[in-house]
């Protein structure tokens, strides 16, 4: 059998992946992704590299995602719709191909009011929806969004999207979801998970569609490193939904960063036995070098 | 002015599916540009009535995107509407929706697409004038606006793909930039342009409400 990816191996031959990320820094500076790579060379099956989260300039995912390659490790690059139109998002899937990337995210991304360039005027010419359908296009069928035929050697990559099973209107989440299946996702990471209960009732209305038997689903972890990030997140980061059991315990605990490695084994732990689920993706915001004893300590190594 | 054109026939039809309609229209921007006035809307009425549709009557709201006169205009038709499983509005894509938050019984399709705000340069005859930026900033320019009228946004001078006055992106637009450009040299005014207009601040351009 032929694989596009470790990433794809692993998941359709152990059925269990870990995928960590690692965000580029602000400037060329090689050494910092280096840096950052060497600590988890053995932590994660692939590397998600952002691209210019929050809307913050970042060296690019496609030189980040080169530098992971040059030291053999398989990036998941990152695309987001905010900065490019259909002809530059198209080019740089192929050129990322041409470079050896075989695990390609996409996303819609953060609004531009975020970040540090809050007077750019977004792009947003493609949806990620419309990004995955385009993707999985030129891959299987060898056309570009024009229908135009692409000449000399099709984008063979591993399609991935994001999810956030917490996300308003929760009706619709499942849905959304399955569009993207619809789409051509072949892999998902979802929204780090705090509340196990909410992406339990979720993960049961994706089961009952026979959504998890169609993707692969990596579900978001993030270490809570302080009380402050903890009410950054629960209060100020759209989208993230973390219970007030949670949020407590960050509070009255003496060791922050102990207890947020701990919640975080913990929920590890439950996913680990949640039916459908395909594996986790740990987000360690400024804390990447935390992931090595997470996943020892998990047992996912 | 927001200009408007109408759909093609076809596309209204296949979207109105043989059900009974109530049309409604505009009597400020569209029946200035003859897409959606009293003229209009009587004869898509006979157009409808051709196709075997059964229109269940029709209103001119003044002007359509005015929510409070709007609703007290379309009390009075209540019945006429409640009959109809469709409205066409033949207004701009404000009107559209300013009807839809009024009616909850029939489904609002839109008649007309919204092109731009514009000029009325003769009866017939409309031009882009604006793209609603935010900020204006046609003091650079002597009273031009290259934002809405040169396809690349270009502020700080012509791109170099114009050819005697006309735009590279189509024969019928004038190039802005030589426009701007004549302009200022009449007045002996040209050294304003040599200053270098910085990135634009785009984010005014996202206000969604006043």
């Amino acid at each position: 059998m032929n694989y596009t990816s470790n990433l794809e191996k692993v998941l359709k031959t152990k059925g269990f992946a870990v995928t960590a990320e690692i965000g580029p820094p602000k400037g060329c500076d090689a050494e910092k992704i280096k840096a950052k790579a060497d600590f988890l060379i053995n932590c994660a099956d692939a590397f998600n590299i952002t691209d210019n989260q929050t809307g913050v300039v970042r060296l690019s995912s496609i030189g980040g995602s080169v530098i992971l390659l040059d030291m053999g490790l398989e990036p998941i690059m990152q695309m987001a719709c905010r900065d490019r139109n259909r002809i530059a998002l198209q080019s740089d899937v192929l050129g990322a191909c041409a470079v050896g990337v075989r695990n390609i995210l996409f996303v819609t991304g953060d609004h531009q009011c975020f970040g540090n360039h809050p007077n750019a005027r977004g792009v947003f010419d493609l949806d990620s929806i419309q990004l995955i359908k385009v993707v999985k296009d030129m891959r299987d069928h060898g056309v570009f969004q024009s229908g135009d035929e692409i000449k000399f050697g099709r984008p063979n990559v591993f399609i991935g999207g994001a999810a956030n099973p917490f996300a308003d209107p929760l009706s619709f989440r499942v849905d959304r979801l399955e569009k993207k299946i619809f789409a051509g996702v072949d892999f998902i990471q979802t929204q780090s998970v705090f509340n196990l209960e909410r992406f339990n009732c979720w993960m049961d209305e994706v089961r009952s569609r026979g959504l998890d038997k169609k993707v692969f689903i990596l579900a978001g972890v993030t270490p809570l490193k302080s009380l402050k990030m903890c009410e950054r997140m629960k209060f100020h980061v759209p989208g993230v939904d973390i219970p007030n059991v949670i949020y407590n315990r960050m509070k009255n605990t003496s060791d922050p960063k102990k207890e947020g490695f701990d919640i975080s084994l913990e929920l590890i732990k439950e996913i680990k036995k949640i039916k459908g689920v395909s594996g986790v993706h740990i987000t360690a915001l400024f804390w990447e070098n935390i992931i090595p004893s997470l996943v020892s300590k998990a047992g996912l190594l | 002015m927001i200009v408007t054109k109408q759909k093609d026939l076809e596309s209204i039809i296949c979207l109105i599916q043989k059900d009974p309609v109530f049309i409604v229209g505009c009597s400020q921007c569209a029946t200035l540009c003859k897409t959606g006035g009293e003229d209009e809307i009587k004869k898509m009425v006979s157009i409808l009535k051709v196709k075997n549709i059964n229109v269940t009557g029709w209103v001119l709201l003044d002007p359509a995107c005015h929510l409070l006169n709007d609703k007290r205009i379309l009390k009075s038709y209540k019945d006429k509407i409640k009959k109809a499983k469709k409205v066409l509005v033949l207004a701009c894509g404000n009107g559209v929706q300013t009807v839809a938050e009024i009616i909850d019984n029939a489904e609002v399709i839109p008649g007309l697409d919204t092109l731009f705000l514009g000029e009325i340069k003769s009866v017939k005859e409309f031009e882009k004038r604006c793209n609603l930026c935010g900020e204006c900033i046609q003091y650079l320019f002597d009273g031009l606006c290259p934002i809405s009228r040169c396809p690349k946004n270009m502020l700080n001078g012509p791109c170099g793909g114009s050819k005697n006055g006309k735009c590279e992106v189509s024969k019928d637009l004038d190039c802005i930039w030589e426009i701007i450009i004549n302009k200022l040299d009449k007045k002996k005014k040209l050294f304003l342009l040599k200053r270098i207009v910085e990135p634009k601040d785009w984010s005014k351009s996202l206000v969604m409400k006043r």
